[in-house]
């Protein structure tokens, strides 16, 4: 009776065999955390070398945590293997060229994006820079920068590094303008602006978020640079990856050391990301943003 | 306040003409509408007035002054874009008050004409609001109340209402004829909706394919369009046009139209000299120049016909009736009840007098 009952009136819902809920929480669950350990395993494990005894390296089984943590590691990567000198190069070499991309950038972007300058064929032109693989282009500058006197300069690592991300930078920033209506600046314009003051009071404010993001890319791609800095730096304006050499030597690697180091270089681009994380999500989102 | 005045002006794109060559005078205070087809240069005109196109020939004049090369903030112009053109980082008050800005003004009377303009549009409470919280209505308003604060000699509107749906369209379009009764500033206006620019014209320009095809007060180029394409733009529904040939008959010139034997007198007074015997003709009769007959005989011009109804679409007011004449469809527009069935026949008096009469092959008026 009760049977006929309930197939004589089916449930409004639609009616199919459905797995219990907590399995599939259980699976997006899983293979989230999968995914964190991946990312955050060798972190750890770079983090803990970082803080071990010598002895612990390559201690089988492995020490998950060491009895006693050391800071000794980072006081030599960062004084016996001039880390500190390396950390400030490669602060004040990649925020100098972050901030030149960034400038120059937006207003190589704006210019492509609105007055169409140089055609198509600029526009692809300059995303054609990142086809060339560095080693293409490295005597060259190698040469151009001995003549100049600029090998193992800040200046020198400057101009590379702000040329090496200008692409990037371009292209990012010249799709977030051409998608913003042209009518806004032209409002500014009617309104009393110039070209310079509708671009600064208008345009840029509202591409800040693609400006943001396409400054923490630009800081990001200058900060791990290696193969520049390695052939155009030498005692004086080295950069922090490059120091990482040292630490393969001929008496067995440096661990500790270079884990330490690894830590320190960690800090700034984290920091970065976390501070522009608001736009970055936006910046990156392009033409999904609605006015 | 200013008077414009457009001069052989020109506009190419490339290879493209825009604009083909513009003479315009319009006089202090006016309100103008430019209308036509997409892509028939109205907007192009538009902004070359508001100097954000340069001009490939001519002169623009703007109070008297050729204004060719000056800088857009220069022109004492304001322009309402189609898409609002709200600054999305600035609150409403500062989108108001942002050309004052620009043109430095303390900020005290930058906060007085501020709220007198939003005073004057009804937005005094979305003064803190920024563009993306503001309703499809009020955003037009903010766009206005930049315009007019900054109380320029010519204003310039580039189709502000087609995002609207209709009723808020025929709100915003009383409010804009409103401010101007009110503000009586020189205004240009583009529209490609014949609606919008009979209603809001002193004076309708209408274009087709960069050049003007006439321009006159709405009612001028309603009821004596000088070309056919304008017959056809202006008026809802559209005007029928009927195929025939010219016959000057002993009664009087008549056109016998070409899908059946029908012969359509014409008026007396219509002159056609100008054109010869059997010449093709095309002749426009408005909807409301139908009605429905009532007495014996017709009235002296009206034409007595009695007709099949194929369709009807009543509109509440009236009714629109679709009949066959010269196997043509022919829409009238009828009393709501002077029909109630299709496939009814009713005798109906159509207005010779007005119907308008065009050169098949030029398209002029006759």
């Amino acid at each position: 009776m009760n049977a006929t009952a309930r197939n004589a009136t089916p449930s409004p819902g639609p009616r199919r065999k459905r797995r219990p809920r907590w399995t599939a929480d259980l699976g997006r669950f899983l293979l989230i955390a999968g995914f964190v350990i991946f990312v955050i395993a060798p972190l750890y494990w770079v983090f803990i070398t970082s803080i071990k005894p010598s002895e612990d390296y390559l201690a089988v089984p492995p020490v998950w945590f060491p009895k006693e943590p050391t800071l000794t590691h980072y006081n030599a990567a960062l004084f016996a293997y001039r880390g500190l000198n390396g950390l400030i190069n490669s602060l004040v070499i990649s925020s100098a060229a972050t901030v030149l991309s960034t400038l120059l950038g937006t207003l190589m972007a704006y210019s492509l994006a609105r007055f169409n300058t140089g055609g198509q064929h600029l526009s692809f032109w300059m995303l054609s820079q990142r086809f060339l693989p560095p080693v293409a282009i490295i005597m060259p500058i190698f040469l151009l920068f001995r003549t100049y006197h600029l090998n193992d300069t800040y200046v020198g690592m400057i101009v590379v590094y702000t040329v090496f991300t200008l692409p990037l930078t371009v292209w990012m920033l010249s799709a977030y303008f051409q998608q913003m209506p042209a009518s806004l600046e032209e409002a500014a314009l009617v309104d009393g602006c110039s070209r310079w003051q509708a671009f600064l009071s208008i345009a840029v404010p509202l591409a800040a978020p693609a400006i943001a993001a396409a400054m923490v890319f630009a800081f990001i791609a200058c900060w791990t640079e290696f193969f520049f800095a390695l052939i155009l730096t030498g005692r004086n304006a080295f950069t922090l990856p490059t120091i990482f050499r040292a630490f393969l030597g001929f008496q067995g690697a440096q661990y500790g050391e270079a884990s330490a180091l690894a830590v320190v270089s960690l800090l700034p681009s984290v920091a970065l990301g976390m501070l522009a994380q608001k736009h970055l999500v936006r910046g990156l989102s392009l033409g999904a943003v609605r006015g | 306040m200013a008077q414009v005045k457009i001069t052989g002006l020109k506009k190419n794109y490339g290879a493209y003409a825009a604009v083909k060559g513009i003479d315009l005078a319009i006089p202090d205070g006016e309100f103008t509408v430019l209308v036509g087809p997409s892509g028939c240069g109205k907007s192009t005109l538009l902004r070359t007035i508001a100097g954000l196109e340069t001009i490939t020939e001519g002169t623009i004049e703007i109070g008297g002054e050729i204004v060719n090369d000056v800088r857009p903030r220069d022109r004492d112009v304001a322009m309402v874009f189609q898409d609002y053109a709200l600054y999305p980082h600035m609150s409403v008050k500062r989108n108001i008050g942002f050309g004052l800005k620009a043109r430095k003004f303390p900020a005290a009377e930058i906060d007085k004409q501020v709220n007198q303009a939003a005073a004057l549009l009804g937005i005094e409470s979305l003064l803190d609001s920024l563009p993306k919280q503001l309703s499809g209505g009020q955003r037009p308003r903010v766009a206005i109340g930049r315009a007019i604060v900054r109380n320029p000699q010519l204003f310039l509107f580039d189709e502000p209402l087609s995002n609207l749906d209709a009723q808020l369209r025929d709100e915003m379009r009383g409010e804009i004829k409103r401010l101007h009764q009110e503000i009586a500033t020189t205004m240009i206006y583009v529209t490609h909706d014949q609606i919008e620019a009979m209603t809001l014209a002193d004076r309708i320009v209408l274009m087709r394919e960069g050049l003007i095809e006439q321009q006159g007060s709405p009612l001028d180029l309603f009821e004596r369009p000088a070309t056919h394409f304008v017959a056809g733009f202006l008026g809802s529904p559209k005007i029928n046009f009927l195929s025939g040939r010219l016959r000057r008959l002993p009664e009087g010139d008549a056109v016998a139209l070409d899908g059946d034997s029908t012969t359509l007198p014409l008026a007396k007074s219509r002159r056609t000299d100008a054109i010869p015997n059997d010449c093709p003709v095309v002749l426009g009769v408005r909807p409301e120049h139908t009605t429905r007959a009532s007495g014996e005989r017709p009235a002296e011009g009206m034409l007595r016909l009695t007709v099949t109804i194929e369709l009807l679409q009543p509109t509440g007011s009236r009714t629109y009736a679709t009949f066959r004449l010269g196997g043509e469809p022919v829409v009238a527009e009828l009393q709501a009840h002077d029909v109630s069935r299709i496939g009814e026949s009713i005798p109906v008096d159509v207005d010779l007098r007005r119907a308008s009469l065009f050169d098949a092959q030029t398209g002029q008026a006759i």
